[in-house]
């Protein structure tokens, strides 16, 4: 087990490599000269290029892959070209409304969406499995900002229940922190919950079928025991598999919905800095998002251990 | 008043296409306190619908079940389904043909024995454990109290049909329903696991419906035998009588087939008689005697009248125009 993380742990450095070479690179190539954007409208070519040389723009892509590659390790992520700010600290700033925003919607969509599966699998052919289904094709196909601006006009500005916008620090207390979080939550949910929901009823269609289900009905187990004791446990691997792919959408989703709902974190960051070619912050944010996603997935590699006997690392 | 009594079963599942299979069709036994009765036939007579019926395991729809099935006097198939909850696993319990897939993979052994014992006696979390050791060393799994934290997988398939015999004699049930209990197994672990349900029969006192398609296995433990076809009663009889005289030309199908041992050495090896055609489609409505299409010695009279159940020896049923009466003594 231990060995098993160690090594785990290991293959993430390749995969960071090559994350860290496709950012780069990416910016490389992308159009814009953030020398120009700099220098301003009225520079001439030769400030443009003083610039550029004192940005270390001039020198071999290589050799400013390594010093980048190299600088990242000490856990420099350099220097804002905008605010001239350490990347890190921007970083720092921006994290907790992100952070929170992921998490609240990771739980609400796990607590709504798994027994939503569970119920429609249950019920399968049954009006209760159509709406879940239903739900779920909705969930897929309307965008998070449509969702979103739909629920901040009647949750917020129409029957006054949440705030409309903004975003208020853990510390200032739990319970303004979760209302600027819900409407937010639901919106970037939707997706996730959708995806839960449908990877639910499917696995647990099939382990409904299974014998052992036949074996714990001829205990005199109840419904609810059978559901949720015998067959989920038995469902979880797949389930649990998705809600960490899906990790995925929430980072792309966090972006539109931060820009929806004023949440000055890390989607507001991201998106800023592209406007402005703020390229070390780019850089940073979307090595700091592969990682995150990188150690989800880990975390939840480990997990099937607690839910599978059989998988032993 | 027997343990259970079946009268006049109905197991009537509704196909896609509108029809209706008739699996158990007008199906009555009883089985008396610790007695062992044992339903044969071919696969497809509908003698695991019949087990599953009477825990009303069968899905509805979409099955559907008619007729009574009485146990200690009250019908089964009148209880709602908490008082059929109570019931199962608790006075009646079942074991299964498939020890491979019949244990719930991802819950400790411990665990799946000791639910029983929490659901129907409210044992804590620890008395439960403490009875499952008590289970394992009963049906013979040594090491029981490292066993007991063990899952499925660390175990053989003969573990396993122990396992599952634990969790069915865990409260003590007055019936135990085993279907098809070796077939799963090879022959060595097979005779084992006869020999521990004919020791703990006698050690629990419960009733055993057996069923099975093995005769050999009848022979072994029944005391009664029931054979079935096409969803049907066609002879009852104890199990002497019925190896030594059996009056139905399918139950003498059936016995002829069995091979002997030792017969290919001595040359006495003949080809297995085997009964030609195969179970008819139980989607219509069958005219006459069930068997009329596969019976050798069948007449006009079977193919439009159907043959009554009588007793044509002492305690000993069978459903054929042409089975020899003999002499009741008075």
């Amino acid at each position: 087990m231990f060995a098993y993380i160690i090594r785990r742990c290991l293959a993430t450095i390749p995969v960071m490599a090559i994350v860290a070479l496709f950012v780069f690179s990416l910016l490389y190539i992308a159009p814009g000269d953030p020398a120009a954007v700099i220098a301003g409208d009225q520079a001439t070519p030769a400030d443009v290029e003083r610039i550029r040389a004192s940005l270390g723009l001039d020198r071999p892509f290589l050799v400013r892959f390594g010093e980048w590659v190299f600088r990242i390790i000490q856990g420099d992520l350099g220097v804002s070209i905008f605010t001239n700010l350490p990347v890190t600290r921007m970083i720092a700033q921006r994290i907790e409304p992100t952070l929170s925003l992921m998490v609240v919607t990771l739980i609400l969509a796990v607590t709504i969406a798994v027994p939503m599966g569970v119920i429609a699998a249950w019920k399968s052919g049954s009006w209760i499995d159509r709406a879940v289904m239903g739900f779920a094709v909705l969930g897929f196909s309307v965008p998070v900002f449509v969702v979103g601006y739909l629920l901040a006009y009647w949750f917020a500005l129409e029957l006054d229940w949440f705030p409309v916008q903004g975003y208020t620090p853990f510390e200032r207390g739990f319970g303004p922190w979760i209302s600027n979080l819900v409407l937010p939550a639901i919106a970037l949910g939707g997706v996730y919950i959708a995806l839960i929901a449908r990877i639910t009823r499917a696995t647990m269609l099939e382990v409904l079928q299974q014998d052992y289900i036949r074996t714990a009905r001829a205990k005199g187990a109840n419904q609810a025991t059978m559901l949720f004791v015998h067959a989920l446990k038995n469902a979880a691997v797949p389930i649990v598999t998705v809600i960490g792919i899906g990790v995925a959408l929430l980072i792309g989703g966090a972006v539109v919905t931060e820009s929806v709902f004023a949440i000055p974190g890390l989607g507001r960051l991201t998106v800023d800095a592209i406007l402005r070619r703020d390229y070390p912050v780019i850089q940073g944010v979307i090595l700091m998002f592969s990682f995150v996603y990188v150690l989800v997935n880990l975390l939840i590699d480990l997990s099937y251990t607690l839910f599978d006997p059989r998988i032993r690392y | 008043m027997a343990l259970l009594e079946v009268e006049n079963l109905q197991t009537h599942f509704r196909t896609p296409d509108g029809g209706v299979n008739r699996a158990v069709d007008g199906l009555s036994f009883n089985v008396e306190a610790g007695q062992t009765v044992a339903i044969v036939g071919e696969s497809g007579c509908g003698k695991s619908v019949t087990s599953m019926s009477i825990l009303r395991l069968i899905p509805e729809p979409p099955g559907q079940i008619a007729g009574q099935i009485r146990f200690n006097g009250k019908n089964l198939l009148d209880l709602s389904d908490r008082e059929m909850r109570a019931i199962r696993g608790n006075e009646i319990s079942m074991i299964f043909q498939e020890p491979m897939t019949s244990l719930n993979p991802v819950l400790s052994i411990g665990k799946q024995i000791g639910e029983a014992l929490r659901l129907h006696q409210g044992l804590s979390r620890s008395q439960a454990e403490a009875k499952a050791v008590e289970m394992l060393t009963l049906v013979g799994i040594p090491a029981p109290d490292k066993r007991v934290k063990e899952y499925p997988h660390q175990l053989s398939g003969g573990m396993r049909q122990r396992v599952m015999i634990a969790i069915a004699l865990a409260c003590n049930p007055k019936l135990l329903i085993a279907d098809e209990p070796t077939t799963a197994l090879d022959v060595t672990i097979q005779a084992q696991i006869l020999d521990l349900m004919r020791d703990l029969k006698h050690r629990v006192g419960a009733a055993i419906v057996l069923i099975t398609h093995d005769l050999g296995v009848v022979a072994e433990v029944a005391e009664r035998v029931i054979v079935m076809y096409a969803g049907r009663k066609v002879e009852e009889a104890r199990v002497e009588d019925l190896f030594r005289a059996p009056k139905h030309p399918y139950t003498q199908g059936l016995l002829g087939a069995v091979p002997k041992l030792g017969s290919s050495l001595d040359g006495t090896s003949e080809r297995l008689a085997e009964i030609p055609g195969l179970v008819p489609s139980l989607k219509q409505k069958l005219q006459g005697c069930v068997f009329a299409s596969r019976c050798p010695q069948v007449t006009e009279l079977c193919r439009t009248a159907a043959p009554a159940l009588e007793e044509k020896a002492p305690a000993h049923i069978a459903a054929c125009h042409y089975a020899v009466k003999e002499a009741v003594p008075a």
